[in-house]
């Protein structure tokens, strides 16, 4: 015998996995009739800081928070808008006015009523004052919001953005009231305790270290929503004492990264246990290495690090480290995202190839280093995997290992030769992809931006026309053109499209629906 | 009797030492057995143990041979172990026999500094070393060396203490023989049976500790040590039980057969506290 009954068995997990995968997705539990009432009981982790999400957008919080507050717009796994505050919207011909229709008989949660007002209060002051994603839109390219009437806003830009569309995601433009907010001092305001949305759920309790109690918002202005009565995020540090949690019962849904990777195949052979890789198509995280071009040296050769890229077996990165979760990306846009384009250099598994180009570069055996990121075993064995395929080809490289914040140090500062990075691309290259290959992102103090210093003036050219191009077609043409450009730069080296699996029991019904998953899904999910 | 027959009327002794000679030889042969590197992945992942004759042992996680992974390991792990284990001695020794024989101000000096390290629980000191220092091969023996010397410092000082009273010693003194030759030619070499028997324990703890700081994710990224390969394998204990087993069974065998052999040492070079005990 040469297969062990081990291999087999996670074999069949895998194959399970991915025809759960295809009917979670083939067969949207619209034909029964939702139930209303039930408690869930979900995992969230790490605990969040707060659930202000209008001052806080770290992952924790939006799975949280994003069923508390509500934005203007949601959108489909497709990344089409559909309404949420909004009922309807219309874009002038010139694409640069937003007119935005609200829903009727909105109310906050402490009883107060929605109104345009508070939209404007929102977008105008508080999230163009303290929103990360939202202050670069609100100065760079919007020209006025005002309110027309109770029930109407209208954004005004200074020229065509069409990313705007896609920047009304809950944790992208949360809605804000204004009567607890105007005038004081956001962050030190007392209410940020007792967040105040006009979402699905309420907060109802939050016991510090133990659990966050969601109860369903009885005067919610979509008639027959929430269907559950009641929602408790799980707060439980330890990723092997979670998947213990599913397997006792304790909780109801495993959210995307909660458990190890290892994990996934084993719980999904649980019964009564669906798998979806779904509800991440807004963030897409997309996985690679970045070389640290201003160093120098060989990192600063094209030829070298197209050299590491034929070097890397990506697909081992894939299907051995991940578990087979994910896809092999391209280049810097992610399949999943508008504007992907198929038609660039591409790089295979290739030793010789690799060896020859490394050679060709003027590498003379130079010490390099890759800086581990510290988000645990998964990615130790990738930095193992890496290095061992870099050896191979004729790289001087060891491993360097650091804590979370020595990674955050020395990713922001520079101070590396070879390093991980993920980040999210959020829907449109122009907020999510371009700031990792513009020169002007060059700063120091922030592991997200342009890490390796990468500069090419080109590039900063089309990423800039590419973000304000009137139409979809015109944009379409500038990132097909900078996707081929940097595929054969080589800025960074491309690894992975991560895939997040949310893991669930399959009574939990319409968990997720939309590109953010359960960020905003429990308003339309409901229990059997 | 002689020291040999000595140290093989304790049978324990000698099956330590038969299974040390054992893990130095697999050390020793571990490039002509496995010339790849252990961290090459070789085989399909997960394969469990003897189902494969090509790894004996099994694959891990990326589908790396496990049994070339212990042998490597072993010479990591004996490295460190008998390296770290001298960085002790070579602060542990001077300090105590330079408190034991010169005693008054400076003993009661070096012994408060002596106490200072042995009340910082040595783990954690050890923790915060490397962490400091990066976790690499010199910063780890280093603080392995670092939390291990007092001990040492202190019987040194204590067998320095009762040696300087003796007749021949006090001849050397008589003679005008300088203080550091008297140190080293009359007072040391009578100190080395004690300080032998526990460096042979010692390395078996050192071995320990470097497992303790790997298993945390605190050895070098580039060593494949036995305590790595339990750390990475504990997240899959429950479905592949052997990548953490056997390098954690060859921690225990080693650090056993050391402690074994130790304490055969220790009866063979005190013949006369061995017979008491019988």
């Amino acid at each position: 015998m040469t297969i062990s009954s081990a291999i087999r068995g996670r074999l069949a997990a895998a194959t399970a996995l991915g025809l759960l995968g295809l009917a979670a997705s083939g067969l949207p539990a619209l034909s029964q009739t939702p139930k209303a009432g039930g408690t869930v009981h979900v995992v969230v982790q790490p605990e969040p800081p707060m659930l202000m999400q209008g001052l806080n957008q770290n992952g924790p919080t939006n799975m949280v928070a994003g069923n508390i507050y509500e934005s203007l717009l949601r959108y489909d796994e497709k990344l089409t808008p559909v309404p949420s505050l909004a009922k309807s919207w219309e874009i002038s011909s010139d694409s640069k006015v937003y007119t935005f229709k609200l829903q009727e008989g909105v109310k906050w949660h402490d009883g107060k009523p929605f109104s345009a007002d508070d939209v404007v209060f929102s977008l105008d002051k508080f999230l163009r004052e303290v929103h990360p994603r939202w202050r670069p839109i609100a100065n760079g390219q919007v020209e006025k919001i005002e309110k027309i009437d109770d029930l109407t806003v209208k954004i005004t830009l200074k020229q065509p953005f069409g990313p705007l569309i896609l920047s009304q995601e809950v944790a992208g433009a949360p809605m804000i009231p204004k009567h607890i907010y105007d005038g004081t001092d956001y962050r030190a305001n007392p209410a940020n305790n007792t967040p105040i949305g006009t979402g699905p759920f309420k907060l109802k309790e939050w016991k510090k270290g133990s659990y966050i109690h969601l109860v369903k918002n009885e005067d919610y202005w979509q008639k027959g929503k929430p269907n559950l009565a009641e929602i408790y995020w799980q707060i439980i540090p330890d990723a092997a004492a979670r998947a213990v949690a599913y397997e006792t019962g304790k909780v109801d849904v495993l959210t995307g990264g909660s458990v190890d990777v290892y994990d996934v195949a084993r719980l999904s052979k649980l019964p009564n246990t669906c798998v979806t890789t779904k509800g991440w198509e807004m963030f897409a995280p997309h996985a690679w290495v970045t070389p640290n071009i201003a160093k120098g040296g060989p990192l600063a050769n094209k030829q070298f690090r197209q050299g590491m890229m034929f070097a890397i077996d990506r697909e081992f990165g894939k299907d051995v480290v991940w578990g087979g979760l994910g896809k092999l990306p391209t280049g810097p846009i992610s399949s999943k995202t508008k504007f992907y384009s198929a038609d660039v250099p591409k790089y295979a598994y290739d030793v010789a190839k690799a060896k020859e180009l490394i050679k060709a570069s003027g590498y003379k055996g130079e010490p390099l280093k890759i800086l581990a990121l510290p988000y645990g075993e998964v990615w130790s064995r990738w930095a193992e995997a890496i290095k061992q395929n870099l050896t191979d080809a004729g790289v001087n490289v060891s491993i360097e290992t650091t804590d979370v914040p020595g990674w955050t140090q020395k990713a922001s500062n520079g101070d590396f030769d070879l390093t991980f990075n993920y980040l999210y691309q959020l829907g449109d290259p122009a907020t999510g992809v371009a700031r990792n290959y513009i020169s002007t992102n060059i700063v120091k103090g922030n592991p997200f931006g342009n890490q390796g210093a990468y500069v090419n003036p080109e590039v900063d050219k089309l990423f800039a026309d590419a973000a304000i191009a009137p139409t979809d077609a015109a944009r379409q043409e500038l990132y097909t053109k900078v996707q081929k450009l940097l595929a054969d730069e080589v800025p960074v080296l491309w690894q992975l499209e991560m895939d997040f699996p949310t893991i669930y029991r399959c009574n939990v019904k319409n968990l997720v629906s939309t590109a953010i998953g359960v960020n905003d899904g429990f308003k339309d999910a409901w229990k059997e | 009797m002689s020291f040999l027959k000595r140290f093989c009327r304790n049978r324990g002794a000698v099956l330590g030492l038969v299974i040390l000679l054992a893990v130095v030889a697999f050390a020793l042969l571990a490039p002509t057995l496995y010339p790849q590197s252990p961290w090459r992945p070789v085989g399909r992942p997960f394969l469990a143990p003897f189902t494969i004759e090509r790894f004996p042992l099994g694959t891990d996680t990326l589908g790396r041979n496990i049994a070339s992974g212990l042998v490597h390991g072993a010479r990591v792990s004996l490295m460190i172990g008998v390296v770290s284990t001298l960085v002790a001695l070579l602060i542990g020794v001077p300090l105590g026999a330079a408190a034991g024989y010169a005693g008054g101000f400076v003993d009661d000096a070096l012994m408060r500094f002596t106490e200072f390290f042995q009340t910082i629980p040595s783990f954690a000191l050890a923790i915060v070393l490397v962490a400091i220092l990066q976790p690499q091969l010199g910063s780890i023996v280093l603080a392995i060396g670092v939390v291990s010397w007092p001990p040492v410092a202190r019987l040194v000082r204590g067998e320095v203490l009762s040696l300087k009273t003796r007749e021949y010693v006090q001849a050397a003194v008589t003679i005008g023989q300088s203080t550091p030759r008297i140190i080293f030619s009359q007072v040391l070499p009578n100190t080395i049976a004690p300080i032998i028997v526990m460096g042979s324990l010692m390395i078996g703890s050192a071995i320990l500790l470097e497992s303790a700081l790997s298993f945390l994710g605190l050895g070098d990224p580039n060593l494949m040590s036995w305590g790595y390969m339990v750390g990475a394998g504990r997240t899959r204990l429950l479905d592949a039980w052997w990548i953490s087993f056997f390098p954690g069974f060859a921690i225990f065998l080693t650090v056993l057969a050391l402690n074994l052999a130790g304490e055969g040492l220790n009866d063979a070079l005190n013949p006369r506290l061995a017979r008491g005990r019988e």
